[in-house]
């Protein structure tokens, strides 16, 4: 076994890289369900946004515009799910699936001119003075605008979660419902506005797929990011620091795995392959066993002003 | 959690099983199978060119039709039966792990007949077809042994079946005649199609050294991340994938399946079809080597060139020893050659190649 050969600052570097689009996807979703509304059409919207994110990319030359573009194909496909969901008072389990088959489907349809097409990728953004220093410049501070998007994200949900007046509401909204709804909070209206930037969180996130990481479209090619995200969410018990640590974890053992199997590591290759689902389900477990998940009280239920 | 898989397999399931099929029985029927997209820009790409082909052949005497992105096992049972139930003549299997429903099915269906590719098991209503790719990985292990200056070639491998093994190895053979330094680093993705972990596959090789990345999964992610790299050089898996070329993807394997199918739904038509064994190689067109782009040295292409040449007339056979296999002892003596049955269970590597063939 010849360990030597993996760079610790570009094994962590790419798991950064690795990991992003899972961390956009869930960190929307967190939102969602912090509302109180279950949204399982994550891998629709994703998919949806990496096809329209790739096509606005490619036929603009502006990988910027593609990544609004699919900001807003997300959130425009979201839309549908909260007009079923919060006016029609559909079931939100059968209209998030339902979410994700249009999304497959409409993808592909709208992906089939765009097969093996190559498309302008995000330059690198070196930060100065920060990308010199040794071994935690490259690692840290040399990646692609998205990246930093992404983990700035982050610290801005939790602080607007935990800090302000207008997070204090979406929480009670998720709590319960009927007590936010009679201090007058518009519930159907705030849960509207979550799930368009659940939506747009997710367009980002596969728009990074089709845009840096793979970069180029090709059908189903999130292949099942969405239905781990919807994981994290419920790992990181609706903390978002937690998605972030869930997201790069499991992003982690992903590139770990590979990197070990290309050094030619002694290790079954099964149990590398399994290892990040292993973990997943072993931190599930653990906070199961701890009994108060923090999950939304008011999740997946249909909220009405009459009821 | 538990619900929203339970939910999420079942919703899978019902999208799988609800293409609906016309009925009537004046066409000959033939149904495709397969494992990825048909966008998927190399494996189910090729079949499902080679449908095409067949519907362009005969026109109006021939419906197609298909079911992209099957899971191998249980779900491609219930597809097999639904085109089964819904009529159709001659259903054409288009991935290894189809192998043991397709058997279940055919069994079931005994007027059907089936065609299982890459395979190994036969029925009276089973025929199995295959492609001698290794035949093209001899020629890409020449090339990657000539190209390479890190002396470290990356193999992004998908599962541990002896159609993988044997292109392991016959590109290990013919890397190491061209450079004795070279060193294989393979890496086993256990995916057919999974962009985002083919591109993280070929980056965590990149960023180990490997300056020749050589696929055998479908998607073109690991060109694109060859690209980005700059200076790594690619094949094409499959399919052509020329949009990569010049450079990284300086040759492909192609394999065409469309003379096959159209022979094949021919003999259906005529009531000639017989379960078979059919697996061709360079010779017979079924695996062409895409063009060798000019970032080839020239002196390299024309070896390679000559190569095809010597496979196709059988003049050179692609497994001639001496072979050793990986634990020393011999395998092929002198001049000899390896028979089909070796090649169609092989599961070991030959000597040299570092690792374990995970099982």
């Amino acid at each position: 076994m010849d360990l030597s050969s993996i760079n610790p600052a570009l094994l962590i570097a790419s798991l950064m890289v690795s990991a992003t689009p899972i961390l956009l996807a869930a960190l929307g979703e967190l939102v969602v369900e912090k509302t109180g509304v279950l949204n399982l059409g994550v891998e629709g919207m994703m998919i949806t946004g990496a096809i329209c994110g790739f096509a606005i990319g490619v036929n603009t030359g502006s990988p910027v515009l593609g990544f609004m573009f699919a900001a807003m194909s997300g959130a425009l496909l979201s839309l549908a799910f909260g007009i079923l969901t919060q006016y029609l008072l559909s079931n939100q389990v059968a209209t998030g699936l339902g979410l994700t088959l249009v999304g497959l489907g409409l993808s592909s349809l709208i992906g089939k001119p765009y097969e093996g097409i190559k498309s302008p990728t995000l330059q690198k953004m070196e930060l100065p003075i920060l990308s010199d220093i040794p071994i935690v410049g490259p690692m840290l501070f040399s990646h692609d605008p998205m990246v930093y998007f992404s983990v700035a994200l982050v610290a801005a949900t939790w602080a607007v979660l935990k800090y302000t007046r207008a997070g204090l509401i979406l929480r009670a909204v998720g709590e319960s419902h009927d007590a936010a709804h009679a201090l007058g909070y518009k519930v159907v209206r705030i849960r509207i506005l979550a799930i368009l930037f659940g939506g747009a969180c997710a367009g980002l996130a596969g728009a990074y797929i089709s845009l840096v990481r793979v970069p180029q479209w090709t059908e189903g090619m999130t292949a099942g990011a969405g239905w781990i995200a919807l994981a994290i969410v419920v790992f990181a018990s609706w903390k978002p620091w937690r998605v972030l640590i869930g997201a790069y974890l499991f992003g982690g053992v992903t590139v770990l795995q590979l990197n070990l199997q290309a050094a030619g590591a002694k290790v079954p290759i099964e149990v590398l392959s399994m290892s990040p689902y292993l973990i997943t389900i072993a931190v599930l477990v653990i906070i199961s066993a701890r009994g108060n998940h923090g999950a939304p009280a008011a999740l997946g239920k249909i909220f009405h002003a009459s009821q | 959690m538990k619900r929203r898989i339970l939910l999420a397999s079942a919703a899978v399931a019902l999208a799988l099983t609800g293409t609906a099929f016309a009925d009537g029985h004046a066409k000959t029927k033939v149904g495709f199978v397969y494992v990825g997209p048909v966008g998927d820009g190399g494996w189910t790409y090729e079949h499902n060119k080679g449908r095409l082909a067949v519907e362009e052949h005969f026109g109006d005497k021939v419906e197609t039709v298909f079911q992209e992105s099957v899971p191998e096992g249980a779900d491609s049972e219930r597809v097999m039966t639904q085109m089964a139930l819904a009529g159709a003549d001659l259903i054409f299997t288009t991935s290894f792990g189809y192998m043991d429903p397709t058997i279940n099915v055919a069994a079931k269906f005994p007027d059907v007949k089936f065609e299982h590719a890459t395979g190994y098991k036969q029925a009276d209503n089973v025929s199995v077809y295959s492609a001698r790719f290794y035949e093209g990985r001899a020629v890409q292990g020449h090339i990657a042994g000539k190209m390479t200056k890190t002396n470290k070639v990356g193999y992004i491998a998908s599962f541990p079946i002896p159609e993988v093994i044997r292109g392991i190895n016959s590109a290990f053979i013919h890397a190491k005649k061209v450079n004795p330094d070279v060193e294989f680093s393979i890496v086993w993705a256990y995916t057919w199609f999974d962009p985002a972990k083919e591109a993280d596959a070929a980056q965590a090789l990149i960023e180990q050294g490997a300056d020749v990345i050589l696929q055998h999964t479908d998607s073109t992610a690991p060109q694109a991340a060859a690209e980005a790299a700059g200076n790594v050089v690619t094949f094409g898996q499959a399919s052509d994938m020329a949009e990569f070329g010049p450079f990284p993807r300086v040759s492909s394997i192609i394999d065409d399946w469309a003379p096959y199918y159209i022979a094949r739904t021919q003999a259906v038509m005529d009531g000639t079809w017989e379960s078979t064994s059919t697996w061709d190689g360079i010779g017979a067109g079924m695996v062409a080597i895409g063009e060798i782009s000019d970032a080839v040295p020239a002196d390299v292409k024309a070896e390679a060139l000559a190569m095809i040449d010597a496979l196709a007339d059988g003049s050179y056979h692609a497994f001639t020893g001496p072979i050793n296999k990986q634990d020393g002892s011999a395998w092929l003596a002198e001049g000899e050659t390896a028979d089909d049955g070796t090649l169609a269970g092989m599961s070991f590597y030959v000597e040299g190649i570092t690792g374990e063939i995970p099982n």
